[in-house]
């Protein structure tokens, strides 16, 4: 019994580790000049990319000097971050066009 | 407004510092007005293309076109900087004796103008694209559309302003200190373009190795602020720089330095020739 919960435990694990890997990617939609979600949790000290899709019809550049990201997202299009490793702790980021609204954070952990 | 100037004068500044540089380092040669000219109305086109097609470099090589462009944008202007500085290195002379003889004029340019006109071209096309796209987004949108836009005009105008003020301001430099303070002001550019441009290769997911921060000046300087953009531009100044960022810039800076020494080297042996 004792061998059969380790085995299904090792096999939760092995399944599990996988979608802990793929959660590093991030889609972060930018509507109506603000971010959804506007706070992301991200593993610490991971490479992760960032999928900023805009569907606003407006263009917006999606800025962080904390993650070094600074990158133009044309209306209705998307583009692709990559940031990290980060060391634990918040990162915000802004669209550098519509900066009053569009504001989120990046809390790595 | 005032958010919409400051956003393209900050721009604008990036590129008319490059603009400022090139118009002091080629004092005194004939014809660079024409040739900065055309590296400028280029730019200008090409940033409106570029920005047209904004859509289409995005979404390209798996989104992360915009990075692989802007990285081969810089990494051409490096190599044009280095071809333009080993030529002042190995012509410099040649060319601050005619400016002596000849008055300020000097008919043997072409060369390094053409390198130059391409280094100003890519400087207009990659701030300016952004600029475009900006005030394309303030049209689009549609709201307070004439305040905005004229902040960014307004935005343009004091940046070229800005960048008049950087050429009269290194203009200052007696003449024959010129050559070498330019030289240097476009060997630290050139650094600092390729370590931006690995940093673009870092985002795009290109280049991974040395990817740790080695310091973080933010508090000291931060890039955002006037200084900070403007020390960007001219000598890469980077608040949290990565190792291989530190690296690429130091490596530049050395074979720069080779580069100008090597090209220095040969026309002594020359010269005998060239005095014919």
């Amino acid at each position: 019994m004792r061998t059969i919960l380790v085995l299904l435990s090792l096999a939760t694990a092995a399944v599990l580790v996988p979608v802990e890997l793929r959660a590093q990617d991030v889609t972060i939609t930018i509507k109506n000049h603000r971010f959804t979600p506007s706070e992301v949790k991200v593993p610490a000290n991971k490479r992760i990319q960032v999928t900023v899709v805009n569907d606003d019809p407006t263009p917006e550049e999606f800025e962080s000097r904390e993650m070094k990201v600074e990158k133009v997202i044309p209306g209705k299009s998307k583009g692709v971050v990559r940031i990290g490793p980060l060391a634990p702790g918040r990162y915000p980021f802004f669209g550098e066009f519509n900066e009053a609204t569009a504001k989120g954070v990046v809390i790595a952990e | 407004m005032l958010g919409a100037l400051i956003i393209v004068f900050r721009e604008v500044i990036e590129a008319g510092l490059i603009v400022g540089i090139v118009l002091a380092a080629t004092r005194g040669v004939a014809e660079r007005g024409r040739w900065v000219t055309i590296g400028v109305v280029c730019g200008v086109v090409g940033a409106s293309i570029v920005a047209m097609f904004a859509g289409v470099i995005s979404d390209a090589f798996q989104g992360s076109g915009q990075e692989l462009f802007n990285a081969s944008v810089l990494g051409v202007a490096v190599i044009m900087l280095m071809w333009h500085n080993a030529w002042m290195a190995r012509h410099g002379r040649e060319i601050a004796d005619e400016m002596r003889r000849v008055g300020t004029a000097v008919s043997e340019g072409a060369k390094p103008l053409t390198a130059l006109a391409v280094v100003v071209g890519l400087a207009v096309l990659r701030e300016g694209s952004e600029v475009v796209l900006f005030l394309y987004g303030i049209l689009a949108s549609g709201t307070t559309v004439s305040a905005a836009l004229i902040g960014g005009v307004l935005g343009i105008v004091a940046g070229a302003a800005f960048s008049a003020l950087t050429y009269l301001g290194l203009l200052a430099i007696p003449n024959r200190h010129i050559f070498s303070v330019t030289s240097w002001l476009i060997a630290l550019l050139a650094a600092g373009m390729a370590a931006q441009s690995v940093h673009f290769l870092n985002n795009a997911g290109l280049v991974q190795a040395l990817d740790q921060t080695v310091w973080d000046t933010s508090w000291l300087l931060s890039e955002n602020s006037i200084l900070g953009r403007m020390l960007h531009a001219l000598i890469g100044y980077t608040e949290r720089p990565t190792q291989m960022q530190l690296l690429v810039y130091i490596l530049s800076l050395v074979a720069m330095y080779l580069l100008m020494r090597f090209a220095r080297y040969s026309p002594a042996k020359r010269l005998p020739a060239a005095a014919e």
